[in-house]
């Protein structure tokens, strides 16, 4: 029932949110306002027991695409500026969808029916086999590990994706052939004259940085894994160029190291592939990795996890320092 | 387990993971080098999965080991394995040939980041003619998409930013779209796997979500294949993406939505709806017509080279849309050979355009008037490749438009009006391909050219030239020899009807 009354809550605010943000004209305010959706919807994912998919809206839709928006944000003007032509086409397509949709929920099953088809076929077996076949006891890192790894891999290519190509348009900067490394900002920063979030964020580094390899091989026994430790340690170093300046923050972690760490998180978790091949299994199958099959299944997914959280953190860091060179 | 058993798995991996080992490559030629070995050896390993599926039939595979419906399976049959060859041939083709008319587009510090991408794209439109899962499907859909805008961004036009940016909206809404329909159809079948919902959606069809899926799905797919009138995206993409890409992508990327788009109507939705091949003609039969028309309409009046051979492209959807909707094993035979006989014909004219841009400045008609004198084997090629488009008897064009009419005359009144749109479809394309060869070899050069840089043969580098009469060359061989995309034609029609009543 507290769920029920949580989630109407919740879900009434995500609606006014939305709203507020197509409504708004002050870009700066917009990109706050999907902010606090994003962190609303990480509540209603937690409300709906997938804490692993609430930790990744949490860190990558809150966290650090609120600040890339906002690094994008210094290269564009401040306000909307006011488009008439189309809207009540789109008004007329998004309404025609909606209503499609809500035709659609009067016959699906009800949430948390234990009947519903979904609770009846593939899950059941992933919950009973997990404990056999891989013993760890968060099944959903099993399965995007291990059952589901192929897919998994292909997401990875897509954040590898979306750096290259942010890469691609903007440059980053101190790589070949861009600006020269010491014409970023150094000591005067966004944070720079305010004493409070300077203090605050030197002490809080560490400890992200730590939680980050905390959620990163944590993934086997609760929420978290590559995706969330990639985003939240990329977190940690945003904030510290945020503090100390971007010039700063690229001699900790060098730009060819970036390229470095975006290809070869991709590589580690495809070369896993290759070595089970190799093993004589088939891509993926992590079972010819160790000589008893449940230890190689443990193997692979903490091995093509550490891949998965360095590219993220890799390419995340590299889209965020080549919008920052681009604001100034 | 062997090498040839593992290929399934390396068709999609040798391209996946040569990318990230290309961005860090220092130097656009290794960058290129990597590339077109990788995209060489994709083209191998698609020939020899379709030799296997020829001789033995289709072929499975257990990503991980595990078995379906619990981890992501493999299926590769022959619809599969004709889209793999286009997919995987055109990239091959396009990347060894291309060096020139690519570094032309591009300065050399973001070449391998290009060549990465590119090296996705390739490794996303094989994902998704291989998988045999729905939702891996969206992710393969999701990296192809997602690297096909930094290729279409690489174009040295400022408009092809913008082009793009209309792509990046228009497709992510088909993606999402894609992805609610698979979600409904989990919500009622719990499956992923395409073999496994085949059966299980049978007891759920009289319900609203599985109704409401496949709209979904379809329109998701159709924004993605461009089916008229969702093809806004396709023409200022086509026109300002670098002239290789718009070669690689022009011959397959449609193509591999309007596969998907196939596979799961026939085979999911189609036998366990009822009424269904009624709808299927219903919805897709009318904007497939209006397609033809409006696309070829459009076609007669455009200036630009790429504009009007896009617009064209707008028009080649609809007959292999018209044929699938005939929903019949003429109708699909004749729909799936076209897509074969289309990427041919399109990807050698696109090549053609890449070649005679490497000499001339402007692609308006007007800047190539006369140009057959100075680039005599590229207008050659471009002519051959423009009579298969128009399906001139003893290309490859005409093999499946021939038999998209016989198909079409199987249908009765609905089909016998098919057939007028698809006649008078044609003799727009002799006018408009008849419009650029005549500008190439009877037109006046503008004034202010001199007569001796006129009259001096200045050919396009000769391995794009090469690449290009290789292509050219074999829209003459599969219009005098169709054995190959025939077999398979009928192969994939009779295994997309096994459900029908």
């Amino acid at each position: 029932m507290m769920t029920v009354v949580f989630g109407i809550f919740l879900l009434t605010l995500l609606v006014i949110t939305a709203v507020a943000i197509v409504k708004e004209e002050n870009l700066f305010t917009s990109v706050m306002l999907t902010g606090i959706f994003s962190l609303l919807m990480a509540a209603n994912f937690f409300i709906l027991d997938a804490a692993d998919v609430a930790l990744t809206e949490a860190a990558i839709g809150a966290g650090i695409s609120t600040v890339l928006l906002l690094g994008a944000l210094a290269l564009t003007p401040r306000f909307e500026r006011k488009g008439r032509t189309g809207r009540w086409l789109a008004l007329f397509v998004v309404s025609l969808t909606t209503l499609v949709v809500m035709y659609a929920t009067f016959e699906k099953p009800r949430l948390g029916d234990p009947n519903a088809p979904v609770h009846q076929h593939v899950a059941p077996w992933y919950l009973e086999q997990t404990p056999l076949l891989i013993d760890i006891p968060n099944v959903v890192t099993a399965v995007l590990g291990s059952y589901r790894a192929y897919d998994t891999l292909g997401e990875v290519i897509v954040v590898l994706t979306a750096g290259i190509g942010v890469l691609f348009v903007l440059g980053l900067p101190g790589a070949v052939g861009d600006r020269k490394r010491e014409d970023l900002a150094t000591g005067r920063t966004y944070l720079s004259h305010h004493l409070v979030p300077q203090v605050v964020g030197r002490l809080l580094i560490p400890f992200i940085l730590l939680f980050a390899f905390y959620v990163q091989f944590h993934g086997e026994y609760g929420p978290g894994g590559g995706f969330q430790a990639g985003a939240i340690f990329a977190a940690a170093i945003i904030l510290y160029a945020l503090i100390e300046g971007e010039r700063e923050a690229l001699t900790v972690i060098t730009p060819r190291m970036l390229m470095w760490m975006m290809s070869g998180g991709a590589l580690l978790y495809g070369g896993v592939g290759i070595v089970t091949m190799l093993l004589g299994g088939n891509f993926l199958e992590y079972s010819v990795l160790a000589a008893n099959p449940v230890t190689g299944q443990q193997l692979g997914i903490i091995v093509i996890e550490l891949g998965v959280g360095i590219t993220v953190a890799g390419v995340l860091l590299a889209i965020f320092h080549a919008f920052a060179a681009r604001g100034r | 387990m062997s090498l040839v058993q593992q290929l399934p798995a390396l068709q999609v991996a040798v391209p996946l993971l040569t990318a990230p080992l290309v961005i860090l490559l220092r130097g656009p030629a290794l960058a290129w080098a990597a590339a077109s070995a990788a995209s060489a050896m994709a083209f191998a390993i698609a020939i020899a999965l379709t030799a296997t599926v020829l001789s033995q039939g289709a072929i499975s595979y257990d990503m991980g080991g595990w078995p379906a419906p619990y981890g992501i399976t493999l299926n590769i049959d022959a619809l599969s394995a004709l889209v793999l060859l286009l997919v995987t041939g055109a990239s091959a083709v396009t990347l060894l040939c291309g060096r020139a008319s690519l570094g032309q587009a591009m300065d050399p510090g973001r070449q391998h980041l290009f060549f990465a991408a590119w090296l996705i794209v390739l490794a996303g439109l094989s994902g998704i003619a291989i998988t045999g899962d729905a939702f891996n499907v969206f992710v393969f859909m999701e990296i192809s998409s997602l690297a096909t805008y930094v290729l279409i961004a690489a174009g040295s036009d400022r408009r092809a930013l913008t082009a793009t940016f209309k792509y990046l909206i228009m497709g992510t809404i088909g993606a999402t779209f894609y992805l609610i329909g698979v979600g409904l159809v989990y919500m009622m079948t719990g499956t992923l796997n395409f073999a496994d919902m085949e059966v299980r959606i049978a007891d759920v069809t009289d319900h609203r979500p599985i109704l409401v899926a496949a709209g979904f799905i379809t329109v998701g797919l159709a924004l993605k294949a461009a089916v008229f009138p969702l093809h806004i995206w396709l023409p200022g993409a086509y026109t300002y993406a670098p002239h290789m890409v718009t070669a690689f992508l022009a011959a397959c990327s449609t193509k591999v939505a309007i596969y998907i788009l196939l596979r799961f109507d026939f085979l999911v939705f189609q036998g366990n709806f009822d009424v269904h091949a009624v709808r299927f003609v219903t919805f897709l039969a009318p904007l497939a017509l209006l397609g033809i028309l409006v696309g070829s309409a459009v076609a007669m009046v455009q200036g630009h080279l790429k504009r009007l051979l896009a617009f064209s492209s707008v028009a080649q959807v609809g007959y292999i849309l018209l044929g699938a909707s005939f929903a019949s094993a003429a109708g699909l035979t004749a729909s799936i050979a076209h897509m074969f006989n289309h990427a041919l014909a399109k990807g050698a004219l696109f090549l053609a355009v890449a070649a005679i841009a490497t000499r001339v400045a402007g692609l308006r008609l007007d800047d190539i008037a006369g140009i057959a004198r100075r680039m005599p084997f590229t207008a050659a090629a471009m002519a051959l490749a423009g009579a298969s488009l128009v399906g001139i008897p003893g290309t490859a064009g005409f093999v499946s438009k021939w038999l998209l009419l016989q198909a079409a005359f199987e249908q009765g009144a609905f089909g016998i009006m098919s057939a007028v749109v698809v006649v008078a479809s044609s003799l727009a394309a002799v006018y408009y391909v008849w419009r650029i060869v005549e500008a190439m070899y009877f037109g006046t050069p503008a004034s202010g050219e001199t007569a001796t840089a006129d009259s001096a043969v200045a050919e396009a580098p000769w391995p794009l030239l090469a690449g290009l009469w290789l292509v050219a060359l074999s829209n003459i061989y599969f219009g005098l020899v169709p054995s190959l995309p025939i077999t398979l034609s009928e192969t994939a029609a009779i295994e997309l009807l096994r459900n029908m009543p």
